[in-house]
C-alpha cells in the first residue's frame, strides 16, 4: 500500500536534502569570500578583513546588499524567460549534489542511513544531464536580456559547453570502463576496497575531466560566456538584484559540485588516504569513521575550490577561437586516445 | 640595414614546440609563481589603526604658536603672507587694547588671519619668513570637506590650544613644535 510508506525514510532523506542544500549554499557564501581572500594574497594583498573577525561576515554583507538593491527588468526583455533564466541555474546547480555520496553509512536508532540522496545506478549520467541543463540558465537568461552582449555571451556559452562536454564524457567512459559501474557509490566503495584511487589509474582523463570540469563551470581561463572586458559581464549584463545573485551564486555552487564530484570519480570520495576503514570502524565504530570520511571528502573539495581559484588569479582568459581548437582539435582526440588505450589494456590484462 | 645602436635585438619568431603547446609546463610555472605570492609580504597598511609614519621634516597644516603665557605671538607684520609663494595668507592688524595685555604679547596683533588651504603649497616659507616664532607647519594635514568655504582656516581653527583653559593640549601641541623645529634646524644643517 502507498499509505503504509516508510517515514522514517521520508524523514531520513528529508534531513538530508535539506542538509545538503544548505551546506551547498553556505560553501557557496564563504567560496565567494575565499575567493576574495585567495586573489588577494595571490596579489599582495589583504583582501575583505573588515566585517566581522578576518572579514568572515563579508559574504552576509554582499548578500545582503544583493537582496536590498534595486531589482530591474528592462522593458523589452521577454519577462518569463527572463525570470526564468536564473531559476533554471539555481535549480540545475543545488540538484547535482543529490547523487554525490557525502560520506558513508551513519547509525542512528539502529537505523543505517547512507550520507547521499540518492543512489541511482546511474549517477555519472544523471549529472552529466543535470550540468548540461545548467547551460539552458545561461542561454536563457542571455536570449531574454534582448541585449546583443548578452545575447553573444550566451551563444558563447552554448557552443562553449557543448563542445566541452564531449572531451567530459569521453574521458568519463574511460573511467567507467575501469569500474564498470555508473554508481556513485559503487565507484567511491571499489576505490575504498582496494584504497588505489582512480586518478592514479586515470591521470590522463583525470586531466581532460578538470580541464572540461574548468570549462564548464564558466571558470577563468574558460570564463569567455562572462568575461568583463570584452562583453561587459555577459550574460548577466542587464540582471540586478538577487537575480544576478542566483546567477553569481549557481557559479559558486557549481564550482563545489564538481569538486566534489572529482573528488568523488578520481580521489576516492570519502576515503580517508593510507588507512583501511574497514578495520578502522571495527575499532572505532561506524559512525565516527564515517565521519572521518566526510570531513576527508570536504577536505579534497576545499583543494578542489583553492584549484579553481589558484588558476582563476593565474591563467589569463582563452580566445575563443584557441578554446575551440583546445576543445576540438587537442582534448577530444586526446580523451578519444586514452579511451581505446584504456580498453585495450583492460582487454590484454583479461585476456 | 645597419643597426643604429648594438642594443637592437633580432626578433624571431619560431612556431611554438610541442612542449610549449600543451600549454601545461608553463601552467605549472604560471601557478608557482602565483602560489610564492601567498607568502610574500603584503604592502597594505590597515590605515586607521596603522599609520604610515610622517617624514621628520613633514610640512603640515600650520599653527599660531602663544608664548609660555598663553599670549599670541603674531604681531601682524605681514612677512608670511609677503614671502607666501601661493598668496594663500591674508591678515587684518589691530592695535592691542591696555585691557587685552594678557592674550597678545606686542602691541599690534593679528584681528584676522587667515590661510587658503586649497591655495597653500605648503613650502614652509611663511615659517622661514616669520621673525616673532608666531607660524609653524605641524604634521596634519587638512581634513577632506565639501565647500571650498570650509578651507579658509581663520584664526579659531590655527591657534595653539590655550595654557590657560587646556593646558595638556597645549604642552603637547608646543613638544610637537619643539620637535618640529629642530628636525627643520637639522635638515637644514645637512644641506
Amino acid at each position: 500500500m502507498m499509505l503504509a510508506f516508510d517515514f522514517a525514510l521520508f524523514l531520513e532523506k528529508f534531513l538530508l536534502i535539506v542538509g545538503v542544500i544548505m551546506g551547498s549554499l553556505v560553501i557557496a557564501m564563504y567560496t565567494t569570500y575565499a575567493e576574495r581572500k585567495v586573489a588577494a594574497v595571490i596579489q599582495d594583498r589583504r583582501g575583505p578583513n573588515r566585517a566581522g573577525p578576518f572579514g568572515l561576515l563579508q559574504p552576509v554583507a554582499d548578500g545582503l546588499k544583493l537582496f536590498m538593491k534595486e531589482e530591474i527588468i528592462p522593458l523589452t526583455s521577454n519577462r518569463w524567460l527572463f525570470i526564468l533564466g536564473p531559476c533554471l541555474a539555481m535549480i540545475t546547480a543545488m540538484m547535482t549534489g543529490a547523487v554525490v555520496p557525502w560520506g558513508n553509512e551513519i547509525e542512528i536508532f539502529g537505523r543505517k542511513v547512507d550520507l547521499q540522496i540518492a543512489d541511482i545506478n546511474i549517477g555519472v549520467l544523471y549529472i552529466f544531464g543535470v550540468v548540461s541543463m545548467g547551460v539552458y540558465g545561461i542561454m536563457i537568461g542571455g536570449w531574454a536580456s534582448n541585449n546583443k552582449f548578452s545575447l553573444l555571451a550566451a551563444i558563447r556559452g552554448a557552443s562553449q559547453i557543448i563542445s566541452y562536454e564531449l572531451a567530459m564524457g569521453l574521458s568519463l567512459i574511460a573511467l567507467l570502463m575501469l569500474t564498470g559501474s555508473l554508481s556513485m557509490k559503487t565507484i567511491v566503495e571499489q576505490q575504498v576496497g582496494s584504497g588505489i584511487w582512480n586518478v592514479l589509474l586515470q591521470p590522463v582523463g583525470f586531466l581532460i575531466f578538470l580541464i572540461c570540469a574548468f570549462a564548464e563551470t564558466n571558470r577563468t581561463p574558460f570564463d569567455l560566456p562572462e568575461a568583463e572586458n570584452e562583453l561587459n559581464f555577459g550574460y548577466h549584463q542587464e540582471y540586478s538584484s538577487m537575480k544576478l545573485g542566483f546567477y553569481l551564486f549557481a557559479e559558486y555552487i557549481n564550482m563545489f559540485i564538481s569538486s566534489a564530484v572529482m573528488a568523488t570519480l578520481y580521489f576516492g570520495g570519502y576515503d580517508i588516504p593510507f588507512v583501511n576503514e574497514a578495520s578502522l570502524s571495527a575499532k572505532w565504530g561506524t559512525n565516527l569513521v564515517t565521519v572521518l570520511g566526510s570531513i576527508t571528502l570536504l577536505a579534497k573539495v576545499v583543494f578542489f575550490l583553492f584549484l579553481f581559484m589558484w588558476v582563476r588569479w593565474t591563467i589569463p582568459r582563452f580566445r575563443y577561437d584557441q578554446l575551440m581548437d583546445l576543445g576540438w582539435k587537442k582534448l577530444i582526440p586526446l580523451a578519444l586516445a586514452n579511451m581505446l588505450i584504456t580498453g585495450a589494456v583492460i582487454l590484454w590484462l583479461n585476456k | 640595414m645597419q643597426a643604429l645602436t648594438n642594443r637592437s635585438k633580432v626578433l624571431e619568431q619560431k612556431p611554438m614546440t610541442m612542449m610549449e603547446r600543451l600549454y601545461l609546463p608553463s601552467i605549472a610555472k604560471g601557478m608557482a609563481i602565483t602560489f610564492s605570492h601567498i607568502f610574500k609580504k603584503k604592502a597594505t597598511i590597515q590605515y586607521p589603526e596603522e599609520k604610515r609614519p610622517f617624514s621628520p621634516v613633514f610640512r603640515g597644516l600650520h599653527i599660531l604658536n602663544r608664548d609660555e603665557e598663553g599670549r599670541e605671538n603674531c604681531t601682524a607684520c605681514g612677512l608670511c603672507a609677503v614671502a607666501c609663494p601661493a598668496e594663500a595668507i591674508t591678515m587684518e592688524a589691530a592695535e592691542r587694547k591696555p585691557d587685552e595685555e594678557h592674550l597678545y604679547r606686542e602691541e599690534k596683533y593679528a584681528a584676522r588671519y587667515e590661510i587658503n588651504m586649497l591655495r597653500c603649497i605648503f613650502c614652509g616659507l611663511c615659517e622661514e619668513a616669520c621673525p616673532k616664532d608666531a607660524i609653524y607647519l605641524t604634521e596634519t594635514f587638512a581634513p577632506a570637506n565639501y565647500t571650498r568655504q570650509s578651507f579658509i582656516y581663520g584664526k579659531p581653527d590655527l591657534l595653539i590650544p590655550d595654557p590657560s583653559t587646556q593646558k595638556d593640549a597645549f604642552q603637547e601641541a608646543q613638544g610637537k613644535l619643539e620637535a618640529h623645529k629642530a628636525n627643520m634646524k637639522a635638515a637644514k644643517n645637512d644641506q
